[in-house]
């Protein structure tokens, strides 16, 4: 493995040095169909599951046809997406927002042999390469975060709790029977690096023990008053320790009852780690937001379940749990009622009945100012 | 033949939906068995390692990531996140594995060409792995080593003509909807603002000059296929002025059935006939919608333009033809005080290039937010902090009843001075000859 220079040369390093171009244009990519009828779009039809129709003013036609992705993906299968997208699709290809792949063709009589083709490729380990859905009322991707694939603060898998959640909900991803779309999102901590505050269901990986501190080398590596400060409960405090070797060290002391887990101390300082596996660290569950303005508007979603474990590989709790909400929510709501709206028709109380959930102490809101917005201020509930 | 056994993540092979796990080891195999004869710049198993890595994570319930460190490449404060595993002896392959953030083209549009040479420098240079796309819409490059950072900048800006995205206290790589290359609900060219903004605020993308992040996102319409509204500090959503465009035969063909409501996007249940009354009128939220006879006949003064009635009849109904956009200030996720939906600051801007109106906005913004911002606290938060009165003020832009949802419930109110007849300034002589004590 002899390292191979790019021309870069490290004793001069802004020789040709070439900065802030900003991306390629994105009018390079796009498919001569979508170029040729740009802002000239008329409407578009769902013409099956994952397969779109858009027509432009000029009669022009775009068949689009939209594969599910694990948003994790190695370059042989980017590959084989440009081998696909060569075969049919004269060479052009787009991802969405949710992580889906979306392939696009000029006529219609291209759309079947491209399905074929999707269709037939598998892993090795027997799961489809490239589903076919994510459209209309169906459910899409679900946006997720690195969990402990790569990230330093996750409470949970990201890949492995989506990769479940969807094998179970595999039929909602390649058919549209729901009342609305159904937005799914996963973070892996409670920084929710994907926002996923505003979707119909979420689940939240999260700590629930205070951080260990680290006296030995907390301030050899760490800014005693940026770990104070970081804290939004003021649950963190400088103080000296002695230490068993009789040295005193300056390091922190933390008020545990202040604690409610955001780890943004240890974002501050490594050495305040909060991470457990022993029983501590799990997801929770949120339903009822989103961010379309859509009929009502856009809204946060709220937690209805306090904690589900980790349980890996399949995390059967949160699995059950989700499809509880999910069924509950097909059986009950209104055609283009999202997961929200539905909730807040037939209250919230009767949600947690219909959806067999339990509620908790902990749903009811005790943090801050946003806490007072959600308690009942009139006599208009349900029994 | 695999380095590590996987017996959890193994199991995560099954199942119909595209499995990770599978794709890690299709990539771990190939670099194995390395057809091409490529020079791997960084170690082989990489790919290996990691699912060993994970594979501890599964038994352990606990990540084995480190906290990260300051890497990137010069000149630059942003766009690569170092990374490190804690078990570097057990999984040399991963001991050192950064993520680099690559600015992705507006609308997420590729083509294979410019795909396969990501693939090549990314294969030679790093894991092979790639995250397609991270939440703030880079493409992004998971694992690689310190000393591949420079090259790989190197061959991004000088054979692949493009950039690194923005990580840290940064002004975060800009994304937007597919906007008018796909959607005929566009009401601003969300692609071109969106490459447009990139580049006048590259400087703001790479030096970090910010208390914290700062995101733009551009939705084409109130729909919000991006999420701007949830996620972005500035969120620009188009929307129009003037009055719904109606087709009534299209409308009559709804009635009659035979153009499926909503896209066909109902197609997979019998929700029954489709009821124009039921469907579209009962739900308008702002009830601006009514039959008269076999005509639609909309209100525009009393739309809300939400497009649930555009949306559900596209072929009948577009949106108006007077576009431009809204700004929202100050979404975030929860982290620090609690989730943030973006607040209404500028109900209606045209939004055409080259966007000088809003720019200046935005100048004036980042100002104020550098100057007064605390650290690591968005600017959300800051508006929280000094009120949306303030930072009106700051835009210099006319206050209007659309930017609250209703009037506040309280009278104590921050007169100015100058605002007050006569001044502040009184004498308690002149009072008290009006008044004896």
């Amino acid at each position: 493995m002899a390292f191979i220079s790019s021309g870069y040369d490290p004793k001069q390093p802004m020789k040709d040095r070439i900065t802030d171009i900003g991306p390629k244009h994105y009018q390079e990519f796009l498919p001569p169909v979508l170029k040729n009828n740009y802002g000239k779009w008329l409407y578009h039809e769902i013409l099956e599951p994952g397969v779109l129709m858009h027509k432009a003013e000029s009669g022009d036609e775009v068949y689009t046809v939209r594969v599910g992705s694990p948003r994790l993906m190695g370059v042989q299968t980017i590959r084989e997406i440009c081998e696909i997208a060569d075969k049919h699709c004269g060479g052009h290809v787009r991802w969405t927002t949710r992580n889906n792949v979306e392939f696009m063709v000029d006529s219609k009589d291209k759309v079947a042999p491209l399905k074929e083709d999707l269709l037939s490729r598998k892993h090795t380990g027997g799961s489809f390469k490239f589903p076919i859905g994510g459209t209309g009322a169906g459910m899409t991707n679900i946006i997720h975060t690195q969990g402990w694939v790569h990230c330093h603060t996750a409470a949970s898998d990201a890949s492995g709790t989506v990769k479940a959640v969807m094998d179970d909900m595999f039929e909602e991803f390649t058919q549209m029977r729901l009342p609305a779309q159904l937005r799914v999102s996963m973070a892996c901590c409670v920084n929710m690096c994907g926002a996923v505050h505003c979707s119909d269901i979420g689940f939240v990986g999260y700590h629930r023990k205070p951080p260990i501190i680290d006296h030995k080398t907390l301030d050899n590596i760490c800014e005693i008053p940026l770990a104070v400060s970081a804290c939004p409960t003021a649950a963190i405090r400088p103080t000296k320790v002695d230490m068993p070797d009789g040295t005193k060290v300056n390091s922190v002391a933390i008020k545990n009852e202040r604690c409610m887990f955001c780890g943004n101390c240890y974002t501050m300082c490594p050495a305040l780690p909060l991470s457990d596996g022993q029983g501590g660290d799990g997801l929770i569950i949120m339903v009822g937001g989103k961010v379309s303005n859509r009929i009502s508007n856009p809204k946060f979603s709220k937690v209805v379940v306090d904690f589900v474990p980790n349980e890996p590989p399949r995390w059967p709790t949160l699995v059950k749990k989700v499809r509880q909400i999910v069924e509950a929510y097909s059986k009950g709501a209104h055609k283009y009622e999202r997961l929200g709206e539905w909730a807040e028709r037939i209250g919230w109380e009767r949600f947690f009945e219909v959806c067999d959930l339990e509620f908790t102490w902990h749903l009811i809101d005790d943090f801050r100012d946003p806490a007072y917005e959600t308690w009942r201020q009139t006599t208009n509930f349900k029994f | 033949m695999a380095k590590h056994k996987t017996p959890l993540l193994d199991e995560l092979e099954k199942g119909p939906w595209p499995s990770f796990v599978s794709d890690i080891k299709r990539e771990a195999e190939s670099r194995a068995k390395n057809e091409k004869g490529v020079e791997y710049q960084i170690p082989v198993d990489v790919c290996d390692d990691l699912l060993g890595v994970l594979e501890l994570s599964y038994n352990d319930g606990e990540t084995h990531w480190k906290h990260g460190g300051i890497v990137g490449v010069f000149g630059y404060g942003g766009g690569v996140i170092g990374r490190y595993c804690d078990q570097p002896e057990m999984f040399p392959g991963v001991a050192h594995f950064h993520t680099v953030r690559v600015n992705q083209p507006s609308g997420l549009y590729y083509s294979t060409d410019f795909l396969n040479k990501l693939c090549d420098l990314w294969e030679f240079r790093g894991s092979g792995l790639t995250n397609m796309h991270g939440s703030t819409g880079d493409i992004v490059w998971l694992g690689t080593t310190t000393p591949q950072l420079e090259e790989i900048f190197y061959e991004l800006t000088h054979n692949l003509d493009t950039d690194l995205g923005g990580s840290g206290s940064n002004l975060r790589t800009p994304a937007c909807c597919l906007g008018k290359s796909r959607c005929e609900f566009a009401c601003i060219d969300a692609q071109d603002i969106c490459h447009d903004f990139t580049n006048e605020f590259q400087d703001f993308l790479h030096r970090p000059a910010f208390p914290y992040k700062f995101k733009f996102k551009f939705d084409g319409c109130p729909n919000g296929c991006v999420a701007s509204i949830a996620r972005s500090d500035l969120s620009f959503i188009g929307l129009w002025k003037d009055n719904i465009r109606i087709d009534q035969k299209a409308v009559k063909a709804y009635i009659g059935g035979e153009i499926p409501p909503n896209g066909g996007a109902h197609a997979g249940r019998d929700w029954g006939k489709f009821d124009i009354q039921k469907e579209i009128i009962a739900l308008c939220p702002t009830q601006c919608m009514w039959m008269e006879g076999d005509t639609l006949k909309i209100n525009d003064k009393e739309c809300n333009h939400c497009m649930h009635c555009i949306n559900a009849m596209p072929r009948a109904l577009r949106i108006g033809e007077d576009t431009g956009c809204a700004m929202l200030l100050g979404a975030k996720a929860p982290i620090l005080d609690g989730a943030q939906m973006g607040t209404l600051v500028v109900p209606f801007i045209k939004c055409e290039a080259p966007y000088t109106e809003i720019k200046d906005l935005i100048e004036k913004l980042f100002e104020f937010w550098m100057e007064e911002g605390k650290n690591r606290e968005r600017v959300g938060e800051t508006m929280k902090r000094v009120g949306l009165y303030k930072i009106l003020q700051v835009l210099e832009v006319e206050v209007d009843a659309r930017v609250v949802q209703e009037p506040r419930t309280n009278p104590y109110i921050f007169w100015k001075e100058e605002e007050v007849t006569g001044g502040w300034d009184r004498k308690i002589e002149d009072y008290r000859s009006r008044h004896k004590m």
